[in-house]
């Protein structure tokens, strides 16, 4: 170790010959043809995605700026989205708060049985059921988002009237779950049918973390006279904890951009409801995909201002889960 | 309280592969017992057996009897994790919690048997810490993750770790194969000290090393790579290694071995 640093702060005349000529070979990089090919192949890729990165950002901001410098009403707060009328007004606040509760009430219901899941499958199952019930599982990723929404509509809101009456009864009193007896086209319904949407990928990604939890972290704790549970909470999830993070994220940008699914099931509404259970509401997506279809050259400015602000909520999203995976880095296990 | 090991009739499986056949030996409390032999002669099987952590990979099974003092670990309605809390384990590569502190290392095991004063958790781990020498080198920094030390120290808090139950028993599984020369004599010197509290079993490729830390040496052989491994004879280590009764013994300590 000191050697080599010494080397690089310092070379002494002799070395400095052959040192140069090493820097000249890797200055020059890949010489023969295959290397150039790739190392073009690759490099152009990385470019091309900032590129389009950089070029959806800017569409987006110059044809939202558009929209927002005309609006009359606050864009952040107002409670009314009305782009074909003069002089227009329009405001995110009801989408803003659509959006995150839905996707909460989604990664609630989703996480834990997910984790339960993928806890099932890697260490509880039979190794005979492990394939089947991941294959199902994968199969549940692979049914496309309207029939979700068809299931939905069809299904599921005409079935929540037991669960909607038996919350009202027993947490009515909270507020968050009272209602007033209309159709259980909600937040709560949406965000139900969410988390069955992401289950698979929390499920998947859990479970392929737990799979590469060290066996002798286990052992270790088998050794020690801890049962299977155990185990599990003393090597296997703590280990886990930041791909279960990251396995969430990935289900929350699924939900929170979430479309069809959405607009199938919820009644939209521009206001804020209170309780979960009450319809009505919206989300970006949702609203997005609602009005798109009819809108006016500037309404869909103002409707792509709405998609910028998703864009940075699920930026700010992604940068708080990895700060969350950052701040126990040196206890992540990683280095085990 | 350290107890004896009474082992008898032993044969152990994994599926239908027979690992180890037919073998009885017996340990005494506070002494230290070496298994040498070449690798894959079920050492390390036997030695797991004694824990029954043999029955964590599957298909593995055991026929025979462990008495545990008088009570035989493979009885009927006996839980393999009581077991495991009896008989204590440190393995060949260092395996502390990487998510835990040293501190939690240390008291892991104690969490799991039951609720403890923290100004008790204290004193066990500084106990234990002490017990495996390796208190004065993390004193200052018990908050900081066990993966940070060195790997002899690592091992160092593993045997902490394992200690800090007061297990009657303690099982090594080659625990310097995977140190420098000095971290195994610190280690080794350490073996020394436990054996005052602890019945201790030791599996190892270095016959230096048995010859140093053991009071009593088990050979184990196989008849051919496939074939069960067995007990070819157990003695005093100064005999095992001056006049062994089995020519295969002396084969294989003097390097003649095959």
């Amino acid at each position: 170790m000191d050697i080599t640093t010494k080397h690089t702060e310092a070379p002494p005349p002799a070395a400095q010959a052959p040192a140069g000529t090493e820097q000249k070979r890797a200055a020059r990089g890949a010489t023969r043809p295959g290397d150039r090919i790739f190392l073009g192949l690759s490099r152009g890729s990385g470019i091309f995605l900032l590129v389009i990165m950089a070029a959806i950002a800017v569409f987006l901001t110059y044809r939202a700026s558009l929209a927002i410098s005309k609006d009359e009403a606050n864009f952040l707060t107002a409670f009314e989205w009305n782009t074909g009328v003069i002089p227009p007004r329009f405001g995110i606040a009801v989408l803003a708060f659509g959006t995150i509760v839905s996707s909460i009430v989604a990664m609630v219901i989703a996480v834990p049985i997910a984790v339960a899941i993928a806890l099932f499958l890697t260490h509880y199952a039979p190794r005979k059921l492990r394939g089947p019930i991941a294959y199902v599982i994968d199969l549940l990723a692979a049914v496309p988002s309207i029939v979700y929404g068809l299931w939905g509509a069809l299904i599921l809101v005409p079935h929540m009237d037991g669960l909607f009456g038996w919350l009202n009864d027993y947490l009515g009193w909270t507020g968050v779950f009272s209602w007033e007896g209309g159709a259980p086209r909600s937040m709560l319904t949406v965000g139900i049918l969410l988390a069955i949407m992401i289950l698979p990928v929390i499920t998947n990604v859990s479970r392929e973390v737990f799979r590469q939890a060290p066996q002798m972290i286990e052992e270790a704790a088998l050794a020690l006279g801890a049962t299977r549970w155990e185990v599990i909470r003393m090597a296997v999830l703590p280990f886990g904890r930041s791909g279960v993070i990251s396995a969430s994220m990935l289900g929350l940008g699924r939900a929170l951009g979430e479309t069809m699914a959405v607009a199938t099931v919820l009644s939209p509404t521009f206001d804020i409801q209170t309780s979960l259970l009450d319809p009505g509401g919206g989300t970006f997506a949702q609203n997005i995909a609602s009005k798109f279809g009819e809108a006016t050259e500037f309404g869909r400015d103002a409707l792509i201002a709405s998609g910028l602000v998703l864009f940075v909520i699920t930026l700010l999203v992604n940068g708080a889960a990895r700060a969350i995976i950052a701040r126990r880095k040196e206890y992540s296990g990683a280095n085990a | 309280m350290a107890k004896r090991i009474d082992v008898s009739g032993l044969t152990a499986y994994y599926g239908s592969h027979k690992a180890i056949e037919d073998i009885s030996m017996t340990v005494e409390p506070r002494s230290v017992t070496a298994f040498i032999g070449p690798s894959g002669c079920g050492k390390s099987t036997f030695l797991r057996t004694l824990n029954r952590m043999h029955e964590v990979t599957s298909g593995g099974r055991v026929e025979g009897k462990v008495l545990l003092d008088d009570e035989d670990l493979y009885g009927h309605g006996i839980d393999p994790v009581s077991v495991r809390r009896e008989v204590g384990m440190v393995f060949q590569r260092p395996n502390p919690f990487p998510t835990m502190s040293i501190f939690d290392n240390v008291a892991a095991g104690l969490r799991l048997n039951g609720s403890y004063k923290k100004s008790e958790l204290s004193d066990i781990v500084e106990k234990s810490l002490k017990g495996a020498n390796l208190w004065n080198e993390v004193k200052d920094r018990l908050n900081k993750p066990g993966s940070g030390l060195s790997g002899g120290q690592q091992q160092r808090l593993c045997i902490a770790r394992a200690i800090a139950v007061e297990p009657n028993v303690l099982l090594m599984d080659e625990p310097c194969s995977a140190l420098d020369p000095i971290s195994t004599l610190a280690i080794e010197d350490l073996i020394g000290e436990l054996k005052e509290r602890f019945t201790i079993v030791i599996v190892t490729h270095n016959m230096q090393q048995a010859a140093r830390v053991s009071d009593r040496t088990a050979f184990f052989n196989l008849a051919a790579v496939g074939q069960p491994g067995k007990l070819i004879e157990i003695d005093d280590t100064e005999r095992i290694f001056s006049n062994p009764s089995v020519q295969a013994t002396e084969d294989y300590i003097s390097g003649r071995f095959g």
